[in-house]
């Protein structure tokens, strides 16, 4: 049977403000069909964005959602999520949220390994605002507030959460939607900090200055430089210069979620007892 | 009012009324000399099913306490001028959402990082629009120690009626005073909570954002069957943004109007022995507020006994300003001093609403309090 997207659509708001050929659509698919395939009901989910193309994507879906101030999505999301343990949280950002402005809130909310599927729009560019340059943004690439290249170092959202203690860590593209939709399923499953970097295409404001003016063009650039993990742990550290590894990066069942940890708080108060530091020793 | 007595400080009586009231979330950043106010209520809110977090800093503080406001929980958070200048972002998404917040500021010298050990009441200003944008701030200030609970539980109740952020000012002495604070009793406190309104009838028929021009929004909690939007951006009845001209219009004007037509229920002043005052030479009328008014009052206490018929007008709701009360003794009195730990900061409201520029001033921004004698001589020697 065909999936019914008009359930989890905000009908109303459609078209989309998105670009023709943007993969934020399929991104937003990719999300509710995880959404129905974990079986979260609607009123269970709160969906939190910042600001930038990303941004709207809280306004097309049909759950609690929330709009916040540029960067600082996961700071709002820890307030939800924390006030509402059982509840499940989506955030939604751009890579100028994530790694720019709201850097800080994003490794915090990886350290504190807090139950909040974050999903970075990658599109390695400010998009909604005309190009200017992302913390994503290949060296080299022409951006509006770079026109003879791009010299600013690139950050990789997801080893920058693997690092900060994130237990669930994947990339994927826009390029397999079915894969996309596993990835979000595993992540939303897994109890924990999960970090979506998922590679999407910008071909009106990153590519057509960038000699990949058509959707597919763009697409076929983000192809290139991405690979399989499996494939990625397989070439020489040369080889694997520019490329990124897709598929689950780090998946850590054991770490300590911290909601779960504040419910044992909780706990120590009504019985009157304490943490020591024993309690908290495992293998690094 | 059935009364009981708690000896303590400003700052942990801010926390303690917060829990009182309802609280059962805190997400804040340390910061001096606020920092005792996350340090009771991090331990009051677990023991009581509540949770209290230390964020990585005062944006993400103010924004987790306004994530679970959104999601439908009394929230708070506690700083001091330097981490209200962080969160003027997030308290402005607070006014455009409509999200109900308190926030405690226990004021420092300023600007900058200033003096951070010192009493000031710089931030009086800043208060009235911390975030850029129209709308209209409620500023409470405490005044002595039993108000560092009652104007915190006042604030929530308030936060919850209109719907918007309520920022309550302490400061430094007040803060950090230790002593017997005389408050209501738990079951008064909690007899007096109103909670926001909400509606229960069917979904389609619930627009959080359609109300009349001078009321606030309607917001449910979320996961409760009510899914709608918030946002920053100018947005319709369901919360959507749009640039639609009168939708945008409407909006902006009745942020302004639910607060300015119903004043009469924000306003809160003491006027201390000014019953007698009936415009006869020779009169003056002081007005102070927050801790500067415990030194006024004893030096009024010593101008009587000089001969000097003094008062105090004390606003205890800063913003918005008790405007015609205000104009009402300015009107009367010819001699007025106003005394404030900033430069003029409230003394041009008091211009402003009363019509006034030969107003007097005492001000002090070194970091220290003014004494009731520092008053007592100001007064004789400009009157």
């Amino acid at each position: 049977m065909a999936f019914n997207y008009d359930q989890y659509l905000r009908l109303e708001k459609m078209p989309t403000l998105w670009c023709w050929g943007c993969g934020d659509g399929v991104i937003l698919k990719a999300v509710v069909r995880a959404i129905e395939n974990v079986g979260w009901k609607q009123d269970d989910v709160a969906v939190v964005s910042g600001i930038g193309c990303s941004g709207r994507f809280s306004s097309y879906v049909d759950f609690n959602t929330v709009h916040t101030t540029h960067g600082r999505t996961v700071a709002f999301a820890t307030g939800i999520k924390l006030a509402n343990p059982d509840k499940h949280v989506i955030c939604v950002a751009g890579d100028g949220d994530a790694l720019a402005i709201g850097g800080n809130h994003t490794i915090h909310a990886a350290r504190r390994n807090i139950d909040i599927n974050f999903i970075m729009i990658n599109n390695f560019i400010y998009g909604l605002t005309n190009s200017q340059t992302s913390p994503t943004t290949p060296q080299g690439m022409w951006s509006v507030t770079m026109k003879r290249g791009n010299i600013d170092p690139t950050f990789d959202g997801a080893e920058l959460a693997i690092a900060a203690g994130a237990s669930f860590v994947a990339r994927e593209t826009v390029l397999d939607p079915k894969k996309l939709e596993k990835i979000f399923i595993k992540g939303f499953q897994h109890r924990g900090f999960s970090f979506f970097d998922i590679l999407s295409n910008c071909h009106i404001n990153l590519g057509r200055k960038n000699k990949m003016a058509s959707a597919m063009d763009n697409l076929n650039w983000i192809d290139k430089i991405t690979v399989s993990k499996t494939k990625y742990d397989k070439l020489s550290e040369e080889e694997q210069l520019n490329l990124f590894p897709t598929g689950v990066l780090k998946h850590d069942d054991e770490a300590a979620e911290f909601c779960d940890m504040y419910e044992e708080l909780k706990k120590k108060y009504q019985n009157n007892e304490k943490f020591t530091q024993d309690d908290f020793k495992k293998k690094i | 009012m059935e009364t009981r007595e708690i000896i303590s400080t400003g700052n942990d009586l801010a926390a303690i009324a917060a829990v009182d009231a309802g609280c059962r979330f805190f997400g804040g950043y340390p910061i001096t000399p606020s920092s005792e106010v996350m340090h009771t209520i991090s331990d009051l809110l677990p023991a009581v099913g509540g949770a209290s977090i230390q964020m990585e800093d005062e944006i993400a503080g103010i924004a987790a306490a306004v994530g679970a406001g959104m999601s439908g929980v009394r929230t708070m958070t506690a700083t001091s001028g330097p981490g209200v200048s962080l969160k003027a972002e997030n308290l402005g998404l607070a006014q455009m959402a409509e999200v109900p917040l308190v926030l405690v500021n226990v004021m420092r010298g300023g600007p900058s990082t200033g003096l951070p050990t010192r009493v000031s009441q710089g931030d009086v200003r800043q208060a009235r629009n911390p975030s850029h944008g129209d709308y209209r701030s409620i500023t409470l200030c405490a005044g002595n120690l039993s108000e560092c609970y009652t104007e915190v539980v006042r604030a929530f109740n308030l936060a919850d009626r209109f719907m918007q952020p309520v920022i309550v000012l302490t400061d430094e002495t007040i803060g950090h005073m230790h002593g017997k604070a005389v408050v209501p009793t738990l079951e008064e406190v909690q007899n007096g909570i109103v909670p926001r309104k909400t509606f229960d009838g069917p979904a389609e028929e619930y627009f959080p954002y359609e109300c009349g021009p001078t009321e606030p929004a309607t917001l449910n909690p979320m996961f409760q069957g009510y899914r709608y939007h918030f946002t920053g951006l100018h947005h319709d009845r369901n919360g959507f943004p749009t640039e639609e001209i009168e939708t945008c219009r409407k909006l902006i004007q009745r942020l302004e109007d639910k607060v300015m037509d119903h004043r009469d229920e924000i306003e809160l002043n003491e006027e201390f022995m000014l019953d007698d005052f009936n415009g006869e030479d020779g009169e003056v009328l002081i007005v102070a507020y927050g801790s500067v008014s415990l030194a006024a009052k004893e030096a009024i206490r010593h101008l009587r006994k000089d001969g000097i018929k003094a008062g105090l007008f004390r606003p205890i709701t800063l913003w918005p300003s008790p405007a015609e009360r205000i104009k009402h003794f300015t009107d009367m009195t010819k001699n007025v001093l106003c005394v404030e730990l900033n430069i003029r900061q409230y003394t041009e409201e008091v211009e402003r609403v009363s019509g006034r520029l030969d107003i007097e001033g005492l001000y002090k921004v070194n970091g220290r309090a003014i004494s009731p004698y520092e008053i007592v001589e100001k007064v004789k020697e400009v009157f």
